[in-house]
This record gives structure tokens, sequence and C-alpha cells, in this order.
């Protein structure tokens, strides 16, 4: 336990590295890393009847980037999809080392990966960086999916390395909100494609237009439609979904009007 | 056995002297390793064709075992992506190890989606660059491969032998299609003035057409294959497999043959 020179936080003394662990048995570093996703764009994920979607709250802090430049929501091989929260270019390591494990299983198997087992391996590479005192933890959870054998799968993977196999989730900022707005919608009835604008809507909901003006919506879908391909939504299915959800918003806001 | 392969008087690049340190790699040396020294389960011809609109390429489907017409529907036509196709004649474990690793480096370049993907003639550069860089290691994958596909709105026919022999032309075959079929080839393009004078139906018939005489001269080929037809306007298309109709009524002339 050294002394911190300037910050007085809750885990003074005990946080420095991640292979120590504070008197109650907690890992600060892990927490702090938590947080860091929980200063994120949420990024939602929905098991539809027929397939998976992946929607990002993409907050973009300057109008001089380009549009879509840093996506939040990745391919891992043909038919896995990724979503991520918190620091991007650790959710960027993340992919990386998920589409070398995808690769590797499909050139040793012949086939594709299955998610379960993709999301075990990403889960064991994120609990590794929790161990050492020479690594920091990834400051980024995800949310892993894909559509096989007629199943839609969400694995939501988070910094500690823990991990869950979901009908649906939130990670980041919003992500209470996001969650209870996924729990009220009939996920066995709802299709993929109508799962997209559902996804939108509640992206769009959960935005917080005071703290962050300007983000992006990044949406993905693995369907039946797709044949379980991992298809990033643009064009007119981004637009419909994308408009869907700015009426619902409009539509609750003259609700309160009254 | 790399005692066996190594025994000679004098020094060359191959074989572990001096003169060899530049030339291998420690994965080459392993006393373990051996080098490529026969095919063993092969493919026969592949034939191409440019036409006015795209590219033809056709390949039976049979892995030979020597003499023995042994596997009867193997796939050697491989879709790289909407623009590229590629066949290969020779050893089919080399091909279908190359296939795989050709098809990983697609996937790989679909999932980064930065629009960049395989162009026939990257394709067709970097299996020249792999055939040629193995046989300089006296350890060749055993092949001969064909590319064809769309390049800048173009189409694109190349070749690459298992020596890193490479060119492009209008029209290709490999091993006895290139000497039964390939003036058969070169007609049908002459009397169309050229691949942008020949139709679809003209070139996938006359490719039919030299499928039909591999099968009755060829010992190696077969009457069941696959076609790749990429239109320069539309995505690739493997069809298959088709089968071919012939006439083996003459075989009675031959004397002693119904004894």
């Amino acid at each position: 336990a050294r002394p911190h020179p300037t910050m007085s936080s809750i885990g003074t003394g005990y946080d420095l590295d991640v292979s120590e662990y504070s008197p109650e048995g907690k890992l600060f570093q892990v927490e702090y890393a938590h947080k860091a996703v929980e200063s994120s764009g949420t990024a939602v994920g929905i098991c539809c009847r027929d397939g998976v979607v992946l929607a990002v709250e993409n907050i973009v802090t300057s109008k001089l980037y380009e549009t879509n430049c840093n996506r939040r929501v990745f391919h891992i091989d043909r038919h896995i999809g990724m979503a991520a929260s918190g620091l991007l270019p650790d959710a960027r390591a993340v992919a990386r080392h998920a589409r070398e494990e995808a690769a590797d299983y499909r050139q040793s198997h012949g086939e594709p990966m299955p998610l379960s087992e993709l999301a075990s391996r990403v889960s064991n590479l994120m609990h590794a960086y929790t161990m050492y005192s020479a690594v920091r933890p990834f400051g980024c959870g995800v949310l892993l999916a894909a559509f096989e054998n007629g199943r839609p799968q969400l694995y939501g993977v988070e910094p500690s390395g823990v991990y869950y196999s979901y009908h649906g989730y939130a990670i980041g900022k919003a992500k209470q909100n996001a969650r209870t707005e996924i729990e009220k919608l009939k996920l066995a009835e709802l299709s993929a494609a109508n799962g997209v604008k559902e996804a939108a809507k509640i992206i769009y909901s959960c935005h917080d237009e005071v703290k962050d003006k300007y983000f992006e919506l990044d949406l993905s879908l693995t369907s039946a439609e797709t044949a379980g391909r991992h298809v990033i939504v643009t064009g007119e299915q981004w637009t419909e979904a994308s408009n869907y959800a700015k009426a619902a918003l409009e539509e609750h806001d003259s609700d309160d009007d009254v | 056995f790399s005692s066996a392969m190594s025994a000679s008087f004098y020094t060359k690049p191959a074989n572990n002297g001096n003169a060899g340190v530049a030339m291998e790699t420690s994965w080459d040396s392993n006393p373990g390793r051996q080098r490529t020294l026969q095919p063993i389960t092969t493919g026969a011809s592949v034939l191409a064709i440019k036409y006015n609109a795209g590219v033809i390429m056709v390949a039976d489907t049979l892995g030979s075992y020597g003499s023995l017409a042994k596997f009867r529907s193997i796939p050697r036509v491989l879709r790289v992506n909407d623009a590229t196709v590629a066949a290969a004649s020779g050893d089919l474990a080399d091909m279908q190890f190359l296939n795989t690793v050709v098809e990983n480096h697609a996937i790989d370049e679909e999932i980064h989606e930065h629009g960049i993907a395989y162009s026939p003639a990257s394709l067709h550069s970097w299996l020249t660059r792999v055939m040629y860089n193995r046989r300089s290691r006296i350890n060749p994958l055993w092949n001969t491969y064909i590319v064809a596909g769309t390049e800048a709105g173009q189409p694109f026919l190349g070749y690459v032998n298992m020596l890193g022999v490479a060119f492009k032309e209008d029209c290709l075959a490999t091993g006895f299609g290139s000497h039964l079929c390939l003036g058969l080839l070169r007609e049908a393009l002459d009397a169309a003035g050229g691949y942008a004078g020949l139709t679809e139906e003209t070139a996938t018939s006359a490719l039919e057409a030299c499928l039909r005489v591999l099968y009755y001269r060829d010992c190696r080929a077969y009457n069941q294959y696959q076609l790749a037809n990429v239109p320069v306007a539309k995505p690739a298309q493997v069809s298959g497999p088709h089968f071919l109709q012939s006439d083996w009524s003459v075989a009675k002339l031959v004397k002693h043959y119904t004894e």
C-alpha cells in the first residue's frame, strides 16, 4: 500500500495494480475498467426470433470526423458480430484476438467457430489481463452475436472476464434504461428485421441529448435472412431503422408536452 | 531419409552445404521434413476462355490416384469472391491446402470491410510469388492454377504453374488440355475475331467440345465437370456438376474390343 500523491479515491492504496486485492477482496483496477465501459456509449444486443441484432450509440466527439470511420461493431469471421462499449483501441485489440481465434478454429476444424467456444476464448483473454501487474485490464465490454443452426445467440463479456449468454443485454452509459427497454420486448415473437428497428429505437431513447450531442448509430444483423452472415446494416435498412427511432422519440416527446 | 536425400558429392543450394544456408529456412532443413517428389492424387486439365462479357472456366471433378479413377466428385473450382475464381490441376492435396489459405485471406478481407478484395490480378500475382518461392526451395506445390475473373471492368485470365511461370492470355489450358484443346480454343477466338466477338453460348460450347475431346483422348479425364462463369457486370457463379454426353459407339470398330 503506497500513498497516492494527488487523488483520493475509494480504492486508495490498493488500486495501483491489478494484481493487488483490497482488504475487502476487490480488484479495483478491474472496477475502474468497468467505469471506462460505463462512461462510454451504450451497446445493445437483442436475440430475436430468427436472428440477433447489435446496436451501438457511437458517440462522436467532433464534427470533423468522417462518418463511420470508427465503427463500434466488428466482424469476427463471417458469421459472428461484436459490439463494443468502452475504450475503442482496447475493443480493437479484443477483436483482433477474436479474429485470430476464429480463423485458427476454421483452419483446424474446417468449419466456422461456434459462438460459445469463441465467447469462452474471449473471456479467457480478458480475464488473463486481470491477473498480472505488468498489464492492465481491457477497458471495454463486448457483445458477441451469431445465428447458429437456426438459433440466435448472444454473449456478453465484461472487463473482469465474466461472461454470460443472454436473450438481450446492454452495456455502457445507459445500460440500465436500455435493459429495461429490452425486457419490455416480446423477443420470441420479434423478427430480426423488426428487431433492427427496435434496437435503434432503444439507442435513441437512451441517448442523452444534453451531454453527448452527436452520435452515430452502428447497427448490425445476423439472421436467417442474411443466411447466418454478420452484416453491418447500411443504406435503406439503416435509414428506415433510424427514422423509426427518431419518430418514436418525437412521439414520446410530444406525449410529454401534454 | 534426409541423409539419403542429401547424399551428394558436391554442395548444391538444396542440400545443407554452406551455399545452402541462404536458400534454406530452418523449416526446410528439419530432419523430419520431406519435399514433394511427385503428385499423388491428381486433377486433370483446366480450360478457360474469355468472351465478350466475361470469362468461363471448366474443370472436371475427378481425383485420379495414378491410373485409378478414385475420387469422382472433387471440386477443383474455387470461388474466391464475386469477381474472382480459380481452379487447379495437379496434386489435389496441394490444391486443397492453397485453396484454404486463399479462402482464409478472402475472409480476412471481407471482415475488414474496407472495400478492398482480392482482384483476379492480385490473386494471380500472389499465387505466382508463392509458387515460385516454393520451387526455389525445391519443394513445390505441384499444381497449375488458372485464375479468372473481372479486373478493372475487363475479363481477366491468368496462368501460374509449379515452376512459378506465369502469364495472361485470352484462352488457357493446363495439362493435356494444353496439348489437345488450346488449338481448338484459339480457333474459336480467331473465328470470332478476338474475345470481344465471342458470345457466352459460343464460348461455353467451345469449352464443352474441348472437354469431350479430353474425355475421349485423355485417360485421366472424366465426364462430370464444374463450370465457373464470371461476367464483367455480375457476380461470379460456379455451377455443377454438369454431365458430358459422349458417344462411344466407335468402340465397336476397334479390333478385339468385343472379344
